[in-house]
Protein backbone atom coordinates (compact mmCIF):
# COMPACT_ATOMS: atom_id res chain seq x y z
CA UNK A 1 0.00 0.00 0.00
CA UNK A 2 0.95 3.25 -1.14
CA UNK A 3 1.58 6.14 2.45
CA UNK A 4 -0.12 8.75 0.22
CA UNK A 5 -3.48 6.90 0.65
CA UNK A 6 -2.87 8.49 3.98
CA UNK A 7 -3.04 11.96 2.74
CA UNK A 8 -6.26 10.61 0.23
CA UNK A 9 -7.94 10.03 3.48
CA UNK A 10 -6.87 13.10 4.80
CA UNK A 11 -8.45 15.24 2.15
CA UNK A 12 -11.23 12.95 2.35
CA UNK A 13 -11.96 14.02 6.20
CA UNK A 14 -11.15 17.57 5.61
CA UNK A 15 -13.58 18.03 2.90
CA UNK A 16 -16.34 16.84 5.41
CA UNK A 17 -15.27 18.49 7.11
CA UNK A 18 -15.53 21.96 5.50
CA UNK A 19 -19.16 20.73 3.92
CA UNK A 20 -20.03 20.52 7.75
CA UNK A 21 -18.90 23.71 8.53
CA UNK A 22 -21.23 25.29 5.62
CA UNK A 23 -24.22 23.21 6.30
CA UNK A 24 -24.86 22.82 9.59
CA UNK A 25 -26.39 25.34 11.90
CA UNK A 26 -26.51 24.44 14.79
CA UNK A 27 -22.89 25.91 16.47
CA UNK A 28 -21.87 23.04 18.25
CA UNK A 29 -21.86 20.52 15.42
CA UNK A 30 -20.24 23.21 13.54
CA UNK A 31 -17.35 23.32 15.91
CA UNK A 32 -17.48 19.41 15.95
CA UNK A 33 -16.67 19.36 12.15
CA UNK A 34 -13.74 22.42 12.78
CA UNK A 35 -12.10 19.68 14.55
CA UNK A 36 -12.40 17.15 12.28
CA UNK A 37 -10.75 18.94 9.75
CA UNK A 38 -7.45 19.52 12.49
CA UNK A 39 -7.73 16.07 13.02
CA UNK A 40 -7.38 15.48 9.22
CA UNK A 41 -4.63 17.89 8.85
CA UNK A 42 -2.85 15.78 11.84
CA UNK A 43 -3.27 13.05 9.82
CA UNK A 44 -1.75 14.32 6.94
CA UNK A 45 1.36 15.92 9.52
CA UNK A 46 2.17 12.49 10.62
CA UNK A 47 2.09 10.56 7.64
CA UNK A 48 4.43 13.46 6.10
CA UNK A 49 6.68 13.35 9.04
CA UNK A 50 6.90 9.18 8.30
CA UNK A 51 7.51 9.97 4.11
CA UNK A 52 10.49 12.30 5.08
CA UNK A 53 11.72 10.64 7.90
CA UNK A 54 11.85 13.14 10.72
CA UNK A 55 9.93 13.96 13.41
CA UNK A 56 8.97 16.79 12.87
CA UNK A 57 5.91 16.84 11.21
CA UNK A 58 4.93 14.78 14.23
CA UNK A 59 6.03 17.66 16.61
CA UNK A 60 3.55 20.26 14.57
CA UNK A 61 0.68 17.80 15.04
CA UNK A 62 1.38 18.04 18.84
CA UNK A 63 1.39 21.70 18.61
CA UNK A 64 -2.00 21.41 16.54
CA UNK A 65 -3.28 18.90 19.16
CA UNK A 66 -2.61 21.73 21.88
CA UNK A 67 -3.76 25.09 20.36
CA UNK A 68 -7.07 22.75 19.44
CA UNK A 69 -8.09 22.03 22.92
CA UNK A 70 -7.41 25.18 23.74
CA UNK A 71 -9.29 26.77 21.14
CA UNK A 72 -12.47 24.09 22.08
CA UNK A 73 -12.35 25.52 25.72
CA UNK A 74 -12.59 29.34 24.20
CA UNK A 75 -14.83 28.20 21.25
CA UNK A 76 -17.17 26.00 24.42
CA UNK A 77 -17.30 29.23 26.43
CA UNK A 78 -18.72 31.24 23.80
CA UNK A 79 -21.06 28.60 22.67
CA UNK A 80 -22.30 28.65 26.18
CA UNK A 81 -22.32 32.27 26.39
CA UNK A 82 -24.13 32.62 23.12
CA UNK A 83 -27.25 30.08 24.57
CA UNK A 84 -27.70 31.98 27.86
CA UNK A 85 -28.60 35.25 25.85
CA UNK A 86 -30.96 33.86 22.78
CA UNK A 87 -31.57 30.64 24.24
CA UNK A 88 -30.32 28.64 21.29
CA UNK A 89 -27.39 27.53 19.46
CA UNK A 90 -28.28 28.46 16.34
CA UNK A 91 -25.34 30.08 14.39
CA UNK A 92 -28.32 31.66 12.23
CA UNK A 93 -29.42 33.64 15.75
CA UNK A 94 -26.00 35.15 16.54
CA UNK A 95 -25.77 37.90 13.75
CA UNK A 96 -25.25 40.81 16.64
CA UNK A 97 -21.00 41.24 18.79
CA UNK A 98 -23.49 42.61 21.73
CA UNK A 99 -26.71 42.33 23.11
CA UNK B 1 10.77 3.72 -17.25
CA UNK B 2 9.04 0.70 -15.80
CA UNK B 3 12.28 -0.20 -13.70
CA UNK B 4 11.96 2.88 -12.37
CA UNK B 5 8.13 2.65 -11.39
CA UNK B 6 8.88 -0.60 -10.02
CA UNK B 7 11.95 0.74 -7.94
CA UNK B 8 9.57 3.45 -6.57
CA UNK B 9 6.68 1.39 -5.37
CA UNK B 10 8.89 -0.74 -4.00
CA UNK B 11 10.77 2.03 -2.06
CA UNK B 12 6.85 3.43 -1.18
CA UNK B 13 5.28 0.07 -0.22
CA UNK B 14 4.20 -0.62 3.22
CA UNK B 15 3.56 -3.56 5.28
CA UNK B 16 0.94 -5.83 4.44
CA UNK B 17 -0.28 -5.43 8.23
CA UNK B 18 -0.35 -2.21 7.69
CA UNK B 19 -2.33 -2.36 4.57
CA UNK B 20 -5.34 -4.34 6.56
CA UNK B 21 -5.54 -1.79 9.42
CA UNK B 22 -5.63 0.84 7.02
CA UNK B 23 -8.44 -0.80 4.89
CA UNK B 24 -10.43 -1.55 7.94
CA UNK B 25 -10.45 1.73 9.81
CA UNK B 26 -10.17 4.26 7.06
CA UNK B 27 -13.67 3.14 5.71
CA UNK B 28 -15.39 3.41 9.21
CA UNK B 29 -13.47 6.78 9.60
CA UNK B 30 -14.79 8.00 6.86
CA UNK B 31 -18.42 6.65 7.40
CA UNK B 32 -18.65 7.94 11.05
CA UNK B 33 -17.53 11.54 10.20
CA UNK B 34 -20.09 11.33 6.98
CA UNK B 35 -22.62 9.86 9.81
CA UNK B 36 -21.92 13.25 12.00
CA UNK B 37 -22.21 15.52 9.07
CA UNK B 38 -25.69 13.93 8.43
CA UNK B 39 -27.55 12.67 11.64
CA UNK B 40 -30.14 15.08 13.14
CA UNK B 41 -29.27 14.82 17.01
CA UNK B 42 -25.87 16.15 18.41
CA UNK B 43 -25.35 14.06 20.52
CA UNK B 44 -25.25 11.75 17.48
CA UNK B 45 -22.60 13.53 16.16
CA UNK B 46 -20.62 13.39 19.07
CA UNK B 47 -20.32 10.20 19.14
CA UNK B 48 -19.77 9.36 15.37
CA UNK B 49 -16.78 12.01 15.94
CA UNK B 50 -15.03 10.14 18.32
CA UNK B 51 -15.33 7.11 16.73
CA UNK B 52 -13.20 9.01 13.92
CA UNK B 53 -10.98 10.23 16.02
CA UNK B 54 -10.34 6.63 17.71
CA UNK B 55 -9.67 5.35 14.29
CA UNK B 56 -7.03 8.15 13.80
CA UNK B 57 -5.51 7.24 16.52
CA UNK B 58 -5.02 3.91 15.64
CA UNK B 59 -3.51 4.98 12.42
CA UNK B 60 -1.07 7.21 14.31
CA UNK B 61 -0.05 4.08 16.43
CA UNK B 62 0.18 2.54 12.79
CA UNK B 63 2.10 4.82 11.44
CA UNK B 64 5.28 4.98 14.29
CA UNK B 65 3.88 7.85 16.39
CA UNK B 66 3.21 5.73 19.44
CA UNK B 67 2.97 9.02 21.66
CA UNK B 68 0.89 10.81 18.99
CA UNK B 69 -1.70 7.94 19.14
CA UNK B 70 -1.64 7.90 23.08
CA UNK B 71 -1.94 11.77 23.07
CA UNK B 72 -4.96 11.42 20.74
CA UNK B 73 -7.17 9.35 22.41
CA UNK B 74 -6.46 10.87 26.00
CA UNK B 75 -7.03 14.48 24.87
CA UNK B 76 -9.61 14.35 21.66
CA UNK B 77 -11.48 11.63 22.58
CA UNK B 78 -11.12 11.64 26.74
CA UNK B 79 -10.92 15.32 27.11
CA UNK B 80 -12.15 17.40 24.26
CA UNK B 81 -15.21 15.52 22.90
CA UNK B 82 -16.35 14.93 26.77
CA UNK B 83 -15.97 18.81 27.13
CA UNK B 84 -18.61 18.64 24.08
CA UNK B 85 -21.21 16.45 25.43
CA UNK B 86 -20.92 18.08 28.68
CA UNK B 87 -21.77 21.47 26.78
CA UNK B 88 -24.44 19.44 24.71
CA UNK B 89 -26.52 18.46 28.22
CA UNK B 90 -25.98 22.20 29.56
CA UNK B 91 -27.55 23.25 26.05
CA UNK B 92 -30.06 20.88 26.05
CA UNK B 93 -29.98 17.62 23.98
CA UNK B 94 -33.08 18.06 22.02
CA UNK B 95 -31.53 21.54 20.34
CA UNK B 96 -31.33 20.02 17.15
CA UNK B 97 -30.77 22.07 13.84
CA UNK B 98 -34.06 23.80 12.27
CA UNK B 99 -34.04 22.07 8.50
CA UNK B 100 -35.77 25.31 6.83
CA UNK B 101 -33.15 27.35 4.69
CA UNK B 102 -32.67 30.79 5.65
CA UNK B 103 -30.42 31.55 3.04
CA UNK B 104 -31.94 29.91 -0.53
CA UNK B 105 -29.70 27.37 -2.11
CA UNK B 106 -27.57 27.45 0.92
CA UNK B 107 -27.09 23.96 0.99
CA UNK B 108 -26.99 22.91 -2.71
CA UNK B 109 -23.97 25.71 -2.43
CA UNK B 110 -22.16 24.07 0.61
CA UNK B 111 -22.38 20.63 -0.83
CA UNK B 112 -21.18 21.64 -4.02
CA UNK B 113 -18.34 23.54 -2.72
CA UNK B 114 -17.60 20.64 -0.38
CA UNK B 115 -17.29 17.79 -3.27
CA UNK B 116 -15.50 20.88 -5.43
CA UNK B 117 -12.67 21.40 -2.38
CA UNK B 118 -12.73 17.59 -2.18
CA UNK B 119 -11.69 16.92 -6.20
CA UNK B 120 -9.13 19.94 -6.05
CA UNK B 121 -7.63 18.55 -2.59
CA UNK B 122 -7.40 14.82 -4.42
CA UNK B 123 -5.89 16.30 -7.37
CA UNK B 124 -3.27 18.23 -5.95
CA UNK B 125 -2.51 15.38 -4.36
CA UNK B 126 -2.22 12.55 -6.72
CA UNK B 127 0.48 14.99 -8.63
CA UNK B 128 2.89 14.92 -5.53
CA UNK B 129 6.16 13.39 -5.63
CA UNK B 130 6.26 10.51 -2.90
CA UNK B 131 9.09 8.90 -0.60
CA UNK B 132 9.31 7.10 2.34
CA UNK B 133 11.94 6.71 4.27
CA UNK B 134 10.26 4.96 7.10
CA UNK B 135 10.73 6.77 10.86
CA UNK B 136 13.21 3.59 12.08
CA UNK B 137 16.15 6.12 12.07
CA UNK B 138 14.76 8.83 13.63
CA UNK B 139 12.93 6.40 16.36
CA UNK B 140 15.75 4.57 17.08
CA UNK B 141 16.16 5.97 20.46
CA UNK B 142 12.19 5.39 20.79
CA UNK B 143 9.56 8.11 19.99
CA UNK B 144 8.78 9.85 23.08
CA UNK B 145 12.45 10.50 23.63
CA UNK B 146 12.75 11.56 19.43
CA UNK B 147 10.21 14.15 20.55
CA UNK B 148 11.37 15.45 23.31
CA UNK B 149 14.68 16.17 21.93
CA UNK B 150 12.82 18.22 19.07
CA UNK B 151 10.55 20.34 21.44
CA UNK B 152 12.88 20.86 23.50
CA UNK B 153 15.65 22.00 21.42
CA UNK B 154 14.45 23.02 17.61
CA UNK B 155 10.82 24.31 18.98
CA UNK B 156 11.19 24.84 22.73
CA UNK B 157 10.10 28.76 21.75
CA UNK B 158 7.13 27.30 20.24
CA UNK B 159 6.57 25.06 23.57
CA UNK B 160 7.30 28.48 25.87
CA UNK B 161 4.41 30.47 24.00
CA UNK B 162 2.11 27.48 23.99
CA UNK B 163 1.98 27.82 28.05
CA UNK B 164 0.87 31.32 27.42
CA UNK B 165 -1.78 30.45 25.09
CA UNK B 166 -2.98 27.84 27.53
CA UNK B 167 -3.18 30.56 30.17
CA UNK B 168 -5.01 32.89 28.09
CA UNK B 169 -7.76 30.40 26.74
CA UNK B 170 -8.53 29.59 30.31
CA UNK B 171 -8.51 33.07 31.64
CA UNK B 172 -10.93 33.32 28.26
CA UNK B 173 -13.15 30.50 29.20
CA UNK B 174 -13.92 31.79 32.78
CA UNK B 175 -14.55 35.05 31.54
CA UNK B 176 -16.82 33.85 29.48
CA UNK B 177 -18.66 31.51 31.67
CA UNK B 178 -19.00 33.84 34.27
CA UNK B 179 -22.05 35.29 34.63
CA UNK B 180 -22.69 38.82 36.90
CA UNK B 181 -25.30 38.53 39.09
CA UNK B 182 -27.16 42.18 38.52
CA UNK B 183 -30.17 41.97 41.41
CA UNK B 184 -29.90 40.97 44.75
CA UNK B 185 -30.62 37.34 45.79
CA UNK B 186 -34.14 36.76 47.19
CA UNK B 187 -34.31 35.11 50.50
CA UNK B 188 -36.91 31.62 50.78
CA UNK B 189 -39.71 33.66 52.38
CA UNK B 190 -39.75 35.95 48.99
CA UNK B 191 -39.64 32.88 46.85
CA UNK B 192 -41.88 31.10 48.78
CA UNK B 193 -44.31 34.51 48.57
CA UNK B 194 -43.70 34.55 44.48
CA UNK B 195 -44.31 30.90 43.83
CA UNK B 196 -47.88 31.16 45.53
CA UNK B 197 -48.69 34.64 44.01
CA UNK B 198 -47.67 33.42 40.51
CA UNK B 199 -50.50 31.03 40.23
CA UNK B 200 -48.23 27.88 39.35
CA UNK B 201 -48.39 24.77 40.99
CA UNK B 202 -47.02 25.41 44.26
CA UNK B 203 -46.97 21.95 45.53
CA UNK B 204 -44.59 19.24 43.93
CA UNK B 205 -45.83 17.73 40.69
CA UNK B 206 -47.60 14.51 40.54
CA UNK B 207 -45.63 11.14 40.34
CA UNK B 208 -46.34 9.19 37.02
CA UNK B 209 -48.42 6.13 37.38
CA UNK B 210 -47.92 2.78 39.23
CA UNK B 211 -49.85 -0.32 37.53
CA UNK B 212 -50.24 -3.92 37.74
CA UNK B 213 -47.91 -3.66 34.41
CA UNK B 214 -46.19 -0.71 33.78
CA UNK B 215 -44.59 1.58 36.62
CA UNK B 216 -41.90 3.26 34.14
CA UNK B 217 -41.53 7.13 34.19
CA UNK B 218 -43.17 6.89 30.81
CA UNK B 219 -46.57 5.73 32.34
CA UNK B 220 -48.68 9.13 33.53
CA UNK B 221 -50.96 8.86 36.52
CA UNK B 222 -54.54 8.24 36.39
CA UNK B 223 -56.80 11.04 37.64
CA UNK B 224 -60.00 10.03 39.52
CA UNK B 225 -61.94 10.42 36.39
CA UNK B 226 -59.88 7.87 34.27
CA UNK B 227 -58.14 10.79 32.29
CA UNK B 228 -54.25 10.73 32.46
CA UNK B 229 -52.58 13.36 34.25
CA UNK B 230 -50.23 15.28 32.23
CA UNK B 231 -48.16 17.03 34.52
CA UNK B 232 -47.32 13.40 36.02
CA UNK B 233 -44.84 12.48 33.02
CA UNK B 234 -41.40 14.29 32.51
CA UNK B 235 -41.69 17.01 29.51
CA UNK B 236 -38.93 15.69 28.35
CA UNK B 237 -40.39 12.44 27.52
CA UNK B 238 -43.73 13.87 25.86
CA UNK B 239 -41.22 16.28 23.67
CA UNK B 240 -39.52 13.08 22.51
CA UNK B 241 -43.40 11.10 22.31
CA UNK B 242 -42.51 8.66 24.95
CA UNK B 243 -45.24 8.95 26.65
CA UNK B 244 -46.90 5.08 27.21
CA UNK B 245 -50.54 5.26 26.64
CA UNK B 246 -52.29 3.82 30.15
CA UNK B 247 -53.79 0.72 29.34
CA UNK B 248 -57.91 1.14 30.14
CA UNK B 249 -57.78 4.99 29.67
CA UNK B 250 -59.91 5.91 26.53
CA UNK B 251 -57.90 9.14 26.28
CA UNK B 252 -54.68 9.23 24.17
CA UNK B 253 -52.66 11.15 26.79
CA UNK B 254 -51.89 14.76 25.00
CA UNK B 255 -48.82 16.29 25.20
CA UNK B 256 -47.78 17.74 28.28
CA UNK B 257 -48.80 21.44 28.54
CA UNK B 258 -45.16 22.90 28.77
CA UNK B 259 -45.03 25.39 31.43
CA UNK B 260 -42.51 27.41 30.50
CA UNK B 261 -39.73 28.76 33.12
CA UNK B 262 -39.11 32.01 31.38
Amino acid sequence: MNPMNYVYLSALLFSIGAAGVLLRRNAIVVFMCVELMLNATNLAFVTFARMQGNLDGQVIAFFVMVVAAAEVVVGLAIIVTMFRTRRSASVDGANLLKY
Amino acid sequence: MSTSATLLAAATDTGTGEAVTFWLLAPVAVLAALGMLFSKKAVHSALLLALTMMCLAVLYLAQDAPFLGVVQIVVYTGAVMMLFLFVLMLVGVDSSDSLVETLRGQRVAGVLAGLGFGAILVLGIGDAVVSNEGLEEANADGNVPGLANLIFSKYVFAFEVTSALLITAALGAMILAHRERLERRLSQRELSVERFRGGQQPAPLPSPGVFARHNAVDTPALLPDGTPAETSVSRVLAARGDVRQVPGSTQPSAEVARQDDA
